[in-house]
């Protein structure tokens, strides 16, 4: 079985996704896959692309559905998922080879292909079902959090991000150290209330994700009055109010 | 590797591995939306496409459509030679070609037709992003027979603003994300302009201080995220509105002043039934319009600075008859107790209580939380303004009020509501993107009134058709049109009728043509009505001459799309990422409400097949047919490199051509100026867009704005830079039903004297849609939509190896409550029956739908064998059109007459009055979509394998060694964040400004 680090990682990079602006347009999930299906774990492969059962590897899938609410109402809901990079991470303590690990310098859960067995316990291990196995090489496969992008000096600096991230059109994306109680990404969980999923688990995942915020629904939720105050009556009588109107251009 | 096995390997991560040998920009093509791209290119093949963070429309992101670009490049669909039909039309047996045997062939046909009578030609041109070109090379030849996709589109919205407020939703126009207080969107899904409407909606809830109501009957999307979700009855938008200026007009939350210093409403109208000025506005011998100067006692020139009008009130004219402001009209109109919130709550599926708190928050919101911006502004009338007062109410609209037959007054009635409300093009409300605002009615009018042999028309095929003399119609009243577009069955139809072609011409209505010539519009498929009975008419033959019903059809298109087997010859067109092109002013521009933009697409790589871009072949015809604006005195090409050539050198005016940066010769000048034989370069230079920010205080109030008016106009958008006063009451309308009530030369033939006298009434009206209207609402009881999902939103070739891993089949979506009424469960396999046929799909049950309705994904469908997916895709098996129980005309008149299914006012395609009844199917039955056709054979391809793709393994290479640099922090919406949480700076994604 495989150790994590010895010491937490004090830098623990990762992801805190907006599911209140998350409007599940999957542009995630595509861009992910056209940037690591040439990085790192590449290729990411796409069983019978043309044909009968279209499927393949993906590091980030979207899922959307519908939760019915307390009073009877209900919320469609847009869940991006991927590898939450977690502290404990179980996928990491039960690989056989080391070939699953935990970065000592930024926390990021990698999976080295050449040493992986493809004996898939990673993936019954994580509570998430965040791994991807490629059937086709023989590997498990995971989101990098683009360790080969963040860091790249062959790309600008603007474009050393996670491709989820930038290519966000809602800018429902962040990335940053959640180690660093003072990062941007850390204020912004700490004044959203970003959560873990599935914190019971105990896999203190390091991605967070953030509630929708309060919805302004209902009667007075804008400061307006439940209903405006009639002037005039149905039908014609306004216009001897309005007659006298003095206004000028 | 270490000889002990159970030693751990430390993993050697490449953290900076080479990723391009060059970076080529561009713009996308995978939708409409045109966003900048970077092209990521490695050993001559794509490694990685990114959104250009300095674009105006993207600024970086990119959705899931333009990051599957990869995909789309080297789809195995994509058509490799032209090709020649050797079977039946229909069968799909071709032989290859050669380009030379092509050209000479569509010559050879055209020019006798242009010789003879060049109407015989039809070039409808679908999706193109070069109407400004194609719709020109229409009008050279000579034939009025163009027209592209919108008439199927959003021509109720391009039409029904542009006649409003002279300018539109659509993509023309877009909310103050930053300063707006309350937004609403109608009938908007996934739509374009897909990237900014994301980052808008993204950046206004980051930001927190608006409320976001959407209006819609399926909550998905952009809907799942608004603060509220109206689940309206389709088509019943329009009644809605009329309720909500009910509550307004009647709590007099009114923006007065905004009424009499930008719109119509104090011009006075003439009240004299039977007179053939009744409902025209009453004008000085000058030709301005009156009003009644409250002040003075007296009329006066309702443009002048210096009156002060009545809005309401009955005057007398100079010659005794009696005028009344317009305002009068639409108030009259909208006070009607039958527009009150509790009479039209049922038809529209919302509570009245939800109606009047609706119109208490816009009231709210507009005249109590004004927005100052302290930008001082020069108006019209040469005053100076301190500052910037706006109502911050915004509000967007899009097919789901387009796609109705009642869709051209809804939109109408959305823009009257706006302007009461004072909240068109002011901080915080809907700003119009450039080159809009237009003032009404100068849009060009439709050319094609005189067609002769071998004779250009006189101008553009297209354009706004503002009172009957503008109609293309015979003396008797025949449409001139093969489409029967401008005519007396939908006289404003901007956009053309590209829905109708293929019947008309099938039926020689109103007469035959000889060649039906098409680009990028899968009119065999998804892009038409009635499906089965549209291919039927593609192979019927005349059984007197054993000839095609439609003699000839040439098709260009990258793909093996569903069109294909239909069409004569095939002339195959390059992907996006193999060309050029020009996303022109004189177009679809991809504006901003702060300024103008356009761009180019150069080609990043080169064509590992025999095909060619369209435009260049087009522009090759016609030099080869010698139509004039392409061949010099000599006779030899004006054009000669191709499409290129065109974009830095033709002119539509002088100094005015597709391009408008970088004009004069150094390159000095925008909008208008001399060709500059480099522009081109400067493009490329500049990452493939042209971009001008104007001053703040331009930014707003354009239609009314001097500083504004005084540019638009040195640039050539506008003829001169007077006010553009928008339009409360539609004069224009008014006129056309006056012709039916008798009035001037050109009056409609008497069978549709009543359809024009209903419809073309000068303030909005709403009634149901047709198809609800003619069909029994028992036999027929739901209403039946489609959206398309985001990520193949306004996209085609939906074949794309990613995204169809997201989406491959579709299901019929129900409300839990309505399925239950009908014993119908989750997963159960149904019949979909409308009055023109049925199909039978498979059920999801949801609970986010208006329960009368019925939807499902579109364009999900595909033929069996089509874009050379295998035959057993779940696209062919689990996949199934709506079209196919559309009927492109809607039931007989008593007389037998029948319509289009469309607007009456536009001609736009109503596809979302469809109406329908559900069944559950036979057990035997389950399990397969119906309607299933025929395979389209299978053609060999160039590009992915049919076992597993593997693409990018080439990529992989030998560590570069490097472990790189620090990581930077990304904030999505950095800007509005730091407005939120403290402590984070603004800026952009990870390029915070002035980090503490």
């Amino acid at each position: 079985m495989t150790s994590l680090p010895e010491r937490q990682p004090e830098t623990k990079l990762g992801l805190v996704i907006d599911l209140d602006i998350c409007v599940g347009c999957h542009a995630c999930a595509v861009n992910c896959k056209e940037w690591n299906t040439g990085g790192h774990s590449a290729p990411l492969t796409d069983y019978d692309p043309y044909g009968a059962d279209p499927s393949g590897v993906w590091f980030n899938r979207i899922h959307s559905f519908e939760v019915a609410g307390e009073n009877g109402d209900n919320r469609t809901v847009h869940f991006p998922k991927s590898c939450l990079h977690c502290d404990d991470a179980p996928c990491v303590t039960v690989c056989p080879t080391g070939a699953s690990y935990k970065r000592e310098e930024d926390g990021i859960v990698l999976v080295n292909a050449d040493t992986c067995i493809g004996c898939k316990l990673c993936s019954w291990a994580c509570p998430y079902g965040a791994r991807e196995y490629d059937q086709d090489e023989g590997v498990m496969k995971k989101c990098t959090l683009c360790v080969d992008k963040i860091y790249n000096e062959n790309l600008d600096v603007e474009s050393r991000v996670p491709a989820c991230v930038s290519t966000c059109p809602a800018g429902a994306r962040h990335f940053g150290n959640l180690g660093d109680p003072s990062s941007d990404v850390s204020l912004l969980v700490a004044a959203r209330g970003g959560y873990d999923l599935m914190p019971e688990q105990g896999c203190k995942p390091t991605n967070k994700y953030l509630p929708p915020r309060p919805r302004k629904t209902g009667p007075g939720a804008t400061g307006a009055p439940h209903a405006l105050t009639p002037q005039v009556a149905d039908g014609g009588g306004a216009f001897l109010r309005w007659i006298d109107k003095v206004l000028s251009r | 590797m270490s000889l002990n096995p159970f030693e751990t390997v430390r993993e050697v991560v490449d953290t900076s591995p080479a990723v391009a040998d060059e970076i080529k920009t561009t713009t996308c093509y995978m939708c409409a939306c045109r966003c900048g791209i970077k092209v990521y290119l490695r050993d001559g093949r794509i490694r990685y496409i990114e959104g250009n963070r300095d674009h105006p429309i993207n600024k970086g992101v990119l959705c899931a459509k333009g990051s599957a670009g990869i995909m789309q490049h080297y789809s195995p669909a994509r058509l490799s030679k032209p090709l020649l039909r050797v079977g039946e039309r229909g069968a799909g047996e071709f032989k290859e070609i050669e380009w030379e045997d092509a050209l000479d062939i569509a010559v050879a046909w055209l020019s006798e037709i242009r010789s003879t009578d060049p109407r015989k030609l039809a070039l409808f041109t679908g999706r193109d992003q070069s109407q400004a070109m194609t719709g020109w090379w229409a009008s050279q030849f000579g034939t009025p027979n163009f027209a592209a996709h919108g008439g199927f589109c959003s021509v109720n919205m391009a039409a029904g603003g542009c006649f409003t407020i002279g300018g539109s939703f659509w993509e023309f126009g877009e909310p103050d994300w930053e300063h707006t207080r309350y937004f609403m969107m109608f009938g908007v899904a996934e739509d374009h302009d897909s990237n900014p409407l994301k980052a808008g909606i993204g950046r206004l809830k980051t930001l927190g201080k608006a409320k976001f109501v959407s209006v819609n009957p399926i909550k998905t999307g952009y809907s799942a995220v608004a603060d509220e979700w109206i689940g309206i009855r389709p088509g019943t938008d329009g009644l809605f509105a009329f309720a909500l200026m009910h509550e307004l007009l009647r709590a007099e939350k009114i923006d007065w002043q905004y009424l009499v210093r930008y719109t119509n409403a104090p011009w006075l109208v003439i009240q004299d039934v039977g007179a053939e000025d009744d409902g025209l506005f009453a004008r000085d011998a000058a030709g301005n319009p009156l009003c009644y100067d409250v002040t003075q006692q007296s009329l006066a020139s309702a443009l002048s600075a210096e009156v002060s009008p009545a809005l309401v009130g009955e005057y007398t004219l100079a010659d005794g008859r009696k005028a009344v402001p317009s305002f009068q009209l639409v108030a009259e109109r909208y006070l009607d107790p039958q527009y009150a919130p509790d009479a039209v709550a049922e038809r529209c599926g919302i509570p009245a209580d939800t109606i009047r708190r609706i119109a208490a928050e816009l009231a709210h919101a507009a005249f109590s939380q004004e927005v100052v911006l302290d930008v001082e502004w020069t108006d019209w009338a040469g005053r100076k303004q301190d500052k910037m007062v706006g109502r911050p109410v915004s509000m967007h609209a899009m097919r789901g009020i387009s796609a109705h037959s009642n869709g051209f007054h809804t939109c109408r009635a959305l823009h009257l509501l706006q302007m009461l409300l004072g909240s068109v093009d002011v901080p915080g409300g809907f700003r119009y993107k450039a080159p809009f605002p237009k003032p009404i009615p100068s849009f060009p009018k439709p050319a094609g009134h005189t067609v002769a042999p071998n004779t250009p028309i006189a101008g553009a095929p297209l354009g706004m058709t503002t009172e009957p003399a503008d109609l293309l119609v015979e003396a008797d009243g025949t449409p001139k049109r093969i489409d029967k577009a401008f005519s007396w069955e939908n006289p404003i139809s901007a956009h053309g009728l590209m829905q109708m072609v293929i019947h008309n011409a099938w039926k020689g209505d109103p007469y035959p043509i000889d060649t039906l010539f098409m680009y990028m519009a899968n009119m065999g498929w998804n892009s038409s009505m009635n499906v089965p009975g549209t291919l039927k008419m593609l192979t019927d033959k005349d059984p007197a001459t054993g000839e095609y019903k439609i003699p000839r059809i040439i098709y260009s298109d990258a793909y093996y799309s569903e069109m294909i087997p239909y069409a004569d010859l095939i002339l195959p067109d390059t992907t996006y990422l193999e060309r050029w092109d020009c996303i022109s002013l004189l177009d679809r521009p991809i504006c901003s409400a702060e300024g103008p933009a356009d761009s180019i697409r150069q080609p990043v790589l080169k064509p590992d097949r025999d095909v060619r871009p369209f435009q260049d072949v087009l522009l090759e015809i016609g030099a080869r047919l010698r139509l004039p604006g392409l061949t010099k005195e000599d006779g030899s090409p004006r054009y000669p490199g191709g499409y290129p050539d065109y974009m830095v050198n033709h002119e539509r005016a002088p100094g005015i051509g597709p391009l408008a940066g970088w004009r004069g010769a150094d390159g000095g000048k925008h909008g208008k100026g001399e060709v500059n034989p480099n522009q081109l370069q400067r493009y490329i230079e500049n990452g493939c867009f042209w971009h001008y920010e104007m001053p703040p205080e331009h930014q707003y109030f354009k239609h009314a704005n001097k500083g504004y008016l005084d540019y638009a106009a040195s640039v050539g958008w506008i003829a001169s830079p007077q006010q553009i006063v928008l339009h409360l009451y539609s004069e224009h309308l008014q006129k056309f039903r006056l012709a039916a009530r008798g009035h001037g030369d050109v009056q409609p033939p008497n069978e549709h004297r009543q359809r024009i006298e209903a419809y073309f009434d000068p303030v909005p009206i709403w009634y149901a849609p047709f198809e609800e209207q003619a069909v029994s609402g028992e036999d027929f009881p739901l209403h039946a939509l489609t959206q398309r999902p985001m990520h193949m939103y306004h996209s085609w070739g939906s074949q794309n190896a990613w995204l169809r891993q997201i989406t491959a089949a579709n299901r019929l979506f129900i409300h839990h409550a309505t399925a239950a009424k009908h014993g119908i469960a989750d997963d159960d396999w149904i019949w979909v029956t409308s009055h023109h046929g049925r199909v039978k799909a498979q059920v999801r049950l949801m609970d986010g739908v208006n329960p009368e309705t019925v939807w499902t994904w579109n364009a999900i469908g595909k033929r069996k064998g089509a874009w050379n997916l295998d035959p057993k895709a779940p696209e062919s098996t689990r996949g199934f059109l709506l079209n196919h129980i559309i009927s492109e005309l809607l039931p007989e008149r008593k007389d037998g007459f029948r319509y289009a299914n469309a607007d009456p006012v536009t001609g736009q395609a109503a596809w979302y009055d469809l109406r329908v009844r559900i069944e559950k199917c036979a057990p035997e039955e389950a399990g397969l979509t119906t309607p299933q056709f025929d395979a389209m054979p299978k053609r060999t391809a160039k590009g992915m394998p049919r076992g597993p793709l593997r693409y990018g393994a080439t990529f992989r290479r030998t560590p570069s060694g490097k472990t790189g640099g620090e990581h930077h922090e990304f904030i999505g919406n950095r800007t509005e964040t730091a407005e939120t949480v403290p402590g984070v700076a603004p800026g952009h994604g990870n390029r915070p400004k002035g980090k503490k």
